[in-house]
């Protein structure tokens, strides 16, 4: 990689740096205040992340204890940890954590970044979502003047865009709809699977508008996205997740938490399905997770929100890079 | 042929779509937050210098261009081609008008072109930043007048017209900046 002379100097002005430790302050303050417990757990793991649109970096243990010694990935998040936890008996936990995604840098990625992570007992996701409001509206006043927050479900959110029901379309119609906005068409798009289509209508129609001034939430996603979610029984089935936007930059993603050990393992197997299909490496599954959830998940809801994507709406920047010490091209 | 992956994507890259050389002005990332990231690309076709978007899955690849950029003195002009020559290998290298295009007016016999070449055939032609020029005619101006101000056209051996100060006069060499089409000062024999 090229150094530029300048490139020993820090990416984010001082200014900057000092308002990244204020809302640290004040994100501790807000969960003490609820009675939520710090916590922290491990960045590195035997087990990596079965998402097939996740990449983990690896790094290798020499030693002492395996006599070959052992393959680990860092985290692209504390969720596995952090409901063993749960599954435990911590009660509400956050964490403040570094987490890592290979292949992800750009405007609003770097392979390495900071999630704050919560658990709330008892809570389903709409009930979370009032939190985040919450905390985020605490975090962000005086910095970024918002409207009301607004909540709509993925369904609601596609027939205002766009005319069309995501959970009813086929991959055809939503081609076409694609089409019909302009949208460059990538190649190897495929025929037969809606989730690529709507990914690309949401990236390129749709996401750029959101949260303009406000946070809008956008809840209950196609059961194919349902990540780590609940289903939700109905016609159709929904995930009982949540993304948060504010001015068209994507915040946070939350859940009401799948505790069912048996449905968990399915998922991972069928994204590990997808891994191998994608000629992708297929990862090793924690079967920590799978035995704390067998032990039994508290019923709750958790939600990853970008620390550092908050830090540039408060600051008004436009790349990740202005609001890390070293970001990638610096580190 | 090289490939690249999406990966290898940056400002500047030569890459080849619907047969067409084109490169790289800007490349974002975007993922929705969970689920398939994209590239979108802003890409400019080097043949007809048009900007288009075209998204790619991230991870997916795209054929290189073989685009490279060459220095070439600018030997003459047969009145219907341009005729240039690679200083090292003595190689002659023809370029047609719709190459050439507004490099044109500014290509003295003997100067150091910067030519792009798309498989060994020149693409397009890029003068040098600053050429030295005679005058072939301008209005006389008043003699005594050095304020600069206003100017008037003076018409260049190429056939190329700048603006210079009034007190510059016909017969005389001037430098010219060819980025700008300015004037940029009396040049002494």
């Amino acid at each position: 990689m090229e150094q530029s002379p300048s490139a020993w100097r820090p990416g984010a002005d001082l200014v900057t740096l000092r308002l990244r430790a204020e809302l640290l302050a004040q994100i501790r303050a807000f969960f003490a205040a609820r009675g939520v417990l710090e916590v922290e757990t491990p960045a590195l793991s035997t087990a990596g992340i079965t998402d097939p649109h996740l990449a983990s970096f690896e790094t290798a243990y020499a030693g002492p204890g395996p006599q070959h010694g052992r393959l680990l990935y860092l985290h692209t998040s504390p969720e596995f940890a952090m409901k063993r936890l749960l599954a435990a008996g911590s009660g509400c936990i956050y964490q403040i954590a570094r987490v890592f995604r290979d292949r992800e840098a750009g405007r609003r990625h770097n392979p390495e970044f900071t999630l704050l992570e919560w658990y709330r007992i008892g809570f389903d996701h709409h009930r979370l979502m009032d939190e985040v409001a919450e905390l985020v509206a605490t975090l962000l006043a005086g910095r970024l003047a918002l409207a009301e927050p607004e909540r709509l479900s993925y369904r609601a959110l596609f027939q205002r865009d766009l005319g069309l029901d995501p959970h009813r379309a086929s991959a055809a119609e939503l081609a076409a709809c694609a089409e019909a906005r302009h949208v460059s068409i990538p190649p190897g798009m495929p025929a037969d699977d809606p989730d690529p289509w709507l990914d690309l209508l949401l990236t390129h129609c749709i996401e750029p508008g959101l949260g303009q001034g406000r946070l809008t939430f956008v809840y209950d996603y196609p059961a194919s996205q349902a990540a780590l979610a609940r289903l939700r029984p109905g016609d159709p089935p929904v995930g009982e997740r949540f993304e948060l936007y504010v001015n068209g930059i994507e915040l946070a993603n939350g859940f009401r938490e799948l505790g069912d050990a048996s449905e968990q393992r399915r998922r991972f197997e069928r994204e590990n399905a997808a891994r191998w299909a994608f000629g992708l490496p297929v990862m090793p599954v924690d079967e920590h997770l799978l035995a704390a959830l067998e032990a039994g998940l508290p019923d709750c809801a958790g939600v990853a929100l970008g620390f550092d994507r908050l830090v540039m709406l408060a600051t008004g920047k436009r790349s990740l890079a202005e609001v890390l010490a070293f970001p990638l091209d610096r580190a | 042929m090289t490939t690249y992956s999406t990966n290898e994507f940056k400002g500047g890259l030569k890459i080849m779509l619907d047969g067409d050389p084109y490169t790289i002005v800007e490349n974002e990332f975007v993922k929705p937050g969970k689920g398939q990231a994209f590239n979108r690309v802003k890409v400019r076709n080097l043949k007809t210098g048009r900007v288009i978007e075209r998204t790619f899955k991230s991870g997916d690849t795209a054929e290189g261009a073989d685009v490279v950029d060459v220095e070439l003195q600018y030997l003459y002009n047969d009145g219907e081609y341009w005729h240039f020559m690679d200083q090292q290998s003595y190689e002659q290298l023809t370029a047609d008008a719709a190459t050439v295009g507004d490099a044109a007016k500014w290509l003295k016999e003997e100067a150091i072109c910067q030519v792009t070449l798309w498989n060994g055939v020149p693409l397009s032609v890029a003068p040098p930043n600053f050429v030295i020029m005679t005058i072939v005619e301008t209005d006389p101006g008043l003699r005594g007048d050095t304020s600069g101000g206003g100017g008037k056209p003076a018409t260049l051996e190429t056939g190329a017209v700048v603006r210079v100060p009034l007190f510059v006069q016909s017969g005389e060499v001037i430098k010219v900046d060819t980025r700008t089409g300015e004037y940029v000062s009396r040049v002494k024999e």
